[in-house]
């Protein structure tokens, strides 16, 4: 219990990624909450990789991570972008309202 | 050893509670603030693992521009949060379920988790190897050397992002009144200006 070992990490990103994964069910409606559960669900695998690089003692973890957050910072930009747009053209920002592409 | 298992569990406990409070929270703006609280044990947690560079990045990508690009979105849109809120109690049940199921998955395959004796043979860049380089120092080492590629194709992928989200945003709105400096210093008396001789006795 008091030995801190790779288990403990990854155990602790399996209940963050269901936690994210939770978030999406309970908040459907809402499109922000679900982009910050994504986040969430991004930080969980940060941790699995930064948890296997230091008890592998591989670098090509931490490498890995850097590019996960490049990606993960351009997709929150890009979402809120549309988020914003959308919310002029409809004054809204329900899952439900974002319909228009099925005709 | 205590001092660490102390720390790990302070940071993973804050960690899962603010996880928790971001996704059941009614205030969105307290979801983003939990969400930062959240990403700062989390830069604990890797401080605990010896990713220093990695955590002080967590703080200043998540906590410096993610959450607070969320911040800015929550509270600029002008949205009726408790109108978001309604029907969404219906799909509890089968987000419990395959939360569950996903739970007990991972944590069942986690718990016996071990390395096979062929992947110390794999470690493309061993820690060992870097000797007494700090944890930023040997990451610059490789991350401008064998992941240039990479670390350049990260660099556009934000610029394509920039210029999305400068696309998508931008209008152009008519029927407004703005400065136009160039036309208004260019503006001249003669061309707004005329004088004219009026003989006394016929002006109106």
């Amino acid at each position: 219990m008091l030995d801190i070992g790779m288990q403990h990490y990854l155990i602790l990103a399996g209940i963050l990624f269901t936690i994210g994964v939770f978030g999406i069910f309970l908040n459907r409606k809402n499109v922000i909450v679900i982009l910050m559960s994504i986040e969430l669900m991004l930080l969980a695998v940060n941790i699995n990789f930064v948890t296997f690089s230091a008890y592998l003692g591989d670098l090509t973890g931490q490498v890995f991570v850097m590019f996960t957050l490049t990606v993960a910072a351009a997709e929150a930009a890009i979402g809120l972008a549309i988020l914003v747009v959308f919310f002029r053209n409809k004054g809204s920002i329900a899952v439900e309202d974002i319909s228009g592409m099925q005709g | 050893m205590v001092v660490q298992a102390f720390a790990f569990y302070l940071f993973a406990g804050i960690l899962l509670v603010s996880a928790l409070m971001v996704i059941t929270a009614r205030n969105p703006v307290h979801s983003v603030l939990f969400l930062i609280l959240g990403f700062f044990n989390a830069a604990g947690l890797f401080v605990l693992l010896g990713a220093e560079f990695i955590a002080m990045i967590l703080v200043i990508v998540y906590v410096g521009a993610v959450a607070v690009l969320f911040l800015f979105v929550v509270m600029m849109l002008d949205i009726d949060f408790a109108n978001l809120r309604k029907g969404a109690m219906q799909y509890i049940p089968v987000g419990i379920v395959i939360g569950a199921i996903l739970l007990f998955e991972l944590v069942a395959v986690y718990s016996y988790w071990q390395f096979a004796p062929e992947a110390a043979q794999n470690i493309a860049l061993p820690l060992a190897e870097f000797g007494e380089l700090q944890n930023s120092e040997a990451l610059g080492m490789v991350l401008y050397t064998d992941y240039i590629f990479a670390f350049q194709m990260s660099g556009l992928i934000l610029f394509v992002a920039m210029i999305g989200a400068i696309v998508l945003t931008n209008r152009t709105r008519p029927n407004i009144r703005k400065q136009k400096v160039a036309e208004q210093h260019a503006r001249k008396a003669s061309d707004v200006l005329e004088v004219t001789q009026v003989t006394s006795g016929t002006g109106a």
